[in-house]
């Protein structure tokens, strides 16, 4: 079988994980120094995360060995960082049993004081179940992650992490999706605060008739460095993936980065796949990086396409909403909002929409999006 | 008693062969009350007087004077010009996606009257400007201009001048691309704007169709930049049964 040329091979031992250089592909991008903390292991610690709430009624929570991980058929760690967080924490394990709906999205709060953490944090769901699971980071953390998903046969998954982090905080982690047969998965990754933020976003089928639509936001501040590293692994045929993800960038020195990559494997006939990632520059000094990649191995498919555009404000959509006796301050905050509500509007859970929507709001609240002095004298010039 | 003045307007554009002038000293009066038809072939500078009278940075006025009731426009920015009391419906109205037509109208509002409107009335007053431009009430929840067929892009606009009610509204070739009932359901709407008597319009078109439905009380053809010929709405038949061919070599003359 050929792997993918664009990704290291995934392993559950942390020696086979070396710590980066910073040439490597997957780092390349990357700011090492704040994650030094976060690569160099740690013995197993009884310091762990703990997220707040009750359980649903039905759902049961255990802590597994390294083997009973494997043996559960999550995801191996990607990268050095999620290998630490398996070696340095006990597997938590929620499992929702086979055919529970829940009517309300479950949340899963995280708050972590100063300090370093790691988390090996499993979600086994059931065959047929139907629910939303909304895990929200919040706190000054340094932390080391690697969640599974795994999705059982025609269950259906909303899932929606935001790493709502207080500023100086350092988050890497892996999200992998594993997607049972017939199984529809919805994921929604909305990465606001922190300093550093890196989420390796991964995704494979292990049966055919999968759906996933994977969906992001994120907002770059002054200094913010926010990576999102998607990675659809079409491996099994009848199988379809939609990504788009959409940032926003304002201030001297916020950074973002998203690469898509999508491996269309030989045996994944009559998939359909389209990535896109959008980005929206709101000041002078803040730099987007946007790399989508495909990787098709077979020519027997549905479709397969991706696009990717980074860009100022659109002098159109201004204009026009400028025309209606909108300031520009205010037409800028419209469409900035627009741009986010456009991807926000398609999670279909109205509760996390609204709160969605309202962390989007603060975001532009703490915003300067009045003209900046280059487009005043555009405007006096233009008079 | 409102105008809308416009004397000696010339205006240009950047081309990569440097700036081009494509306004020639326009001239034109509007009083309330009044109804006003630029005609005239493509490409003689319609939609940049338009555009140019709106604001939009793409234009360079060079020289001459927009005033609407006394107050000059041509060093107001956009929104300015808007809240002075201009309104232009857009021949390509612009999607802005996530962005609710319930949301801009509310906004443009706000911004135009300084206030928020007042929540019990205001939703039924948009349901009610929808429903008589043919528009059901859901669609004030959809993103503005996405999506929407060009029929449902002009029926906006005036959904839009309904609701925000200006002192003069450009409508610039509003009744293109619009079958035979929309064009009556838009030109019905523009009739109603007009029947308080405070407003004036000014509507850029290529036929003489829809003013079948609008009646102008002046018809201005306009060729290379520049008004050639004025009359009332008599001068409309004459260009339908001639064509602009003659007006053209007038203005080569």
């Amino acid at each position: 079988m050929t792997e993918s040329h664009l990704h290291p091979e995934a392993s559950w031992e942390l020696k086979d994980h070396p710590i980066p250089t910073g040439k490597e592909e997957i780092w390349r991008f990357t700011p090492l120094a704040p994650l030094a903390p976060l690569f160099a292991g740690v013995p197993r610690s009884e310091k762990r995360l703990h997220w707040v709430g009750p359980l649903p009624d039905g759902v049961t929570h255990d802590c597994y060995s390294l083997a009973e991980c494997v043996a559960a058929g999550g995801q191996a760690p990607f990268d050095r960082i999620a290998a630490v967080a398996v070696a340095s924490d006990k597997a938590a394990y929620i499992d929702f049993p086979a055919g529970l709906v829940l009517d309300e999205p479950y949340v899963m709060d995280v708050e972590a004081p100063a300090g370093v953490y790691y988390q090996n944090l499993n979600l086994v769901i059931g065959a047929r179940a139907k629910l939303t699971v909304v895990l929200r980071h919040r706190g000054q953390a340094t932390y080391g992650e690697l969640l599974n998903v795994i999705v059982g046969e025609g269950a259906e998954v909303n899932f929606v992490s935001v790493q709502d982090w207080d500023a100086g905080s350092v988050h890497a982690g892996q999200h992998s999706f594993t997607i049972g047969k017939d199984a529809q998965v919805k994921s929604v990754t909305a990465t606001l605060g922190g300093s550093l933020v890196r989420l390796m976003e991964t995704a494979s089928f292990t049966a055919p008739g999968g759906q996933l639509e994977q969906f992001g936001i994120y907002f770059a501040d002054a200094g913010q460095f926010l990576e999102h590293r998607l990675f659809v692994d079409h491996n099994q045929p009848n199988t379809v993936s939609n990504v788009d993800y959409r940032g926003a960038l304002q201030g001297e020195g916020a950074r973002s980065v998203w690469v898509g990559d999508v491996l269309i494997r030989k045996q994944a006939e009559n998939i359909n796949t389209y990535e896109s990632n959008k980005n929206l520059l709101l000041t002078d000094g803040c730099r987007a990086d946007s790399v989508p990649n495909l990787e098709i191995e077979t020519g027997e498919i549905q479709g397969a396409g991706h696009s990717s555009t980074t860009g100022r404000f659109d002098d159109e959509q201004l204009f026009y909403l400028r025309s209606r006796g909108i300031p520009e301050t205010e037409a800028r905050r419209l469409v900035v909002h627009g741009f986010f509500a456009d991807i926000i509007r398609r999670i279909g859970v109205p509760e996390v929409e609204q709160r969605l929507l309202a962390e989007v709001e603060r975001e532009l609240e703490q915003v300067d999006l009045s003209p900046t002095p280059a487009s005043l004298e555009q405007g006096i010039e233009e008079k | 008693m409102s105008e809308l003045i416009i004397s000696g307007l010339h205006v240009e554009v950047e081309t990569e062969d440097g700036p081009k002038e494509i306004l020639k000293g326009v001239d034109l009066e509007l009083r309330n009350g009044e109804v006003h038809a630029i005609m005239g072939p493509n490409g003689s500078g319609k939609s940049t007087l338009a555009y140019s009278i709106a604001g939009h940075p793409k234009y360079h006025i060079t020289s001459g004077s927009v005033r609407l009731d006394g107050q000059e426009l041509t060093g107001l920015s956009v929104d300015e010009r808007a809240k002075a009391g201009l309104f232009l419906a857009m021949q390509y109205p612009i999607e802005v996606p996530g962005v609710s037509v319930a949301n801009f109208l509310r906004t443009a509002k706000t911004a135009l009257s300084g206030e928020a409107p007042k929540v019990r009335t205001w939703v039924k007053d948009v349901n009610a400007a929808l429903e008589r431009l043919g528009l059901d009430p859901s669609f004030s929840s959809r993103s503005l201009n996405e999506g929407f067929s060009g029929g449902e892009k002009k029926r906006n606009e005036i959904v839009q001048l309904e609701v925000l009610n200006p002192k003069f509204a450009i409508l610039d070739e509003t009744d293109s691309g619009l079958d035979i009932d929309a064009l009556r359901i838009v030109s019905e709407g523009v009739n109603r704007y007009m029947e308080s008597g405070d407003h004036g319009v000014l509507l850029i078109t290529h036929y003489t169709r829809i003013l079948n439905y609008v009646h102008p009380d002046f018809v201005h053809v306009f060729v290379d930049g520049r008004v050639v010929t004025e009359g009332g709405a008599e001068l409309a038949d004459h260009l339908e049964e001639e064509g602009y061919d003659r007006f053209i070599q007038l203005a080569k003359a």
